[in-house]
């Protein structure tokens, strides 16, 4: 699959990383919804940590659509109650 | 719907409403890339602007060392006066300095950091430019209008989505600077008049007063390496 962290490009990411990536968002969207802000900037920095290392940058000649786009990290807490909530960006 | 994906659909209905405008589909292309080109020279513009931001800020910091070393050198003068009071006020003075210092240090290194960002985003956006002008050649070359749809669609939503992420990099830059702006003209008000308060305080009264005594604290132990250095 293919992500977006806003920001930083297009990362291809192999589909048995996907559950592992949704443990980290699920946890993300409950502590925004507990109202943890400290909780939820280092879950994020993790989430975009672990996208990067287990997937492998898209070249920037690539032109193509991603299938998941994930926030920046220096997203507020303020946005991420807009982003954060239900299923977060990875379906269950 | 999160921040990006408000942006992205701006972008794409623009897209969407164009090519339902245009008889041939192949003309989408030529008003796609003209559309990317202009979003490369609001990157560069953007830049501009947090790298402009970020000189005022070094410069600020400039000042406001050279303030520092003054007041040093006054405490010095002071202490030999014997006058403990003014060696005091300069000591309180220069505590207030640093923290504005370190206050500006910090943000100097947030710009750092967002002008890097947009320098990787333009380099990005410019490679998928190039790569998007040589396809959209190939496919009005290649294909009848019908068969350039399928084609178009595929590149311009790819490149849309790319013209979102920058755009949205564009938006944060410039929010970053405009509130540094307006806190870097109310410095330079201070620094010109010299009264100097401490805008990088925040918290809560509790964590004011606590500043206060720390900031004393430093005061009395500094106070105290003057007088020996100048064996009083």
């Amino acid at each position: 699959m293919i992500i977006r962290i806003v920001g930083e490009g297009q990362y291809e990411v192999p589909e048995s990383f996907y559950d592992e990536l949704n443990v980290i968002d699920n946890k993300i969207v409950d502590l925004v919804s507990e109202g943890n802000e400290e909780g939820y900037k280092s879950e994020l920095a993790k989430l975009i940590e672990s996208i990067k290392s287990c997937g492998s940058q898209i070249d920037d000649a690539e032109i193509v659509e991603s299938d998941l786009i994930v926030p920046p990290e220096d997203l507020t807490f303020e946005e991420a109650k807009e982003v954060f909530k239900g299923e977060g960006i990875f379906e269950d | 719907m999160g921040l990006f994906s408000r942006m992205e659909t701006v972008v794409k209905s623009k897209m969407n409403k164009l090519m339902d405008r245009m008889e041939d589909p192949r003309e989408t292309l030529d008003y796609s890339y003209e559309k990317q080109l202009e979003m490369l020279q609001d990157v560069k513009r953007g830049v501009a602007e947090v790298a402009t931001s970020k000189k005022r800020l070094q410069l600020q910091r400039s000042k406001l060392q050279q303030n520092l070393e003054k007041l040093d050198s006054q405490a010095r003068d002071a202490i030999k006066a014997d006058r403990e009071d003014l060696a005091r006020l300069a000591l309180e003075r220069k505590t207030t300095l640093n923290t504005q210092i370190q206050g500006l240090d910090q943000q100097i290194e947030d710009l750092e950091k967002e002008q890097e960002k947009l320098v990787a985003a333009e380099k990005r956006l410019s490679t998928k430019v190039e790569v998007f002008r040589t396809k959209k050649e190939t496919i009005k070359a290649q294909y009848s209008a019908a068969e350039a749809q399928v084609k178009i669609n595929e590149s311009v939503s790819g490149i849309s989505e790319e013209m979102a992420d920058v755009g949205l990099a564009i938006e944060r830059a410039e929010n970053k600077t405009e509130n540094m702006k307006a806190r870097a003209s109310a410095l330079d008000e201070l620094i010109d008049t010299g009264t100097l308060d401490d805008l990088t305080s925040s918290g809560d009264d509790i964590d004011r007063e606590l500043a206060k005594i720390n900031s004393a604290t430093t005061v009395d132990l500094e106070l105290e390496k003057l007088k020996k250095e100048a064996g009083k």
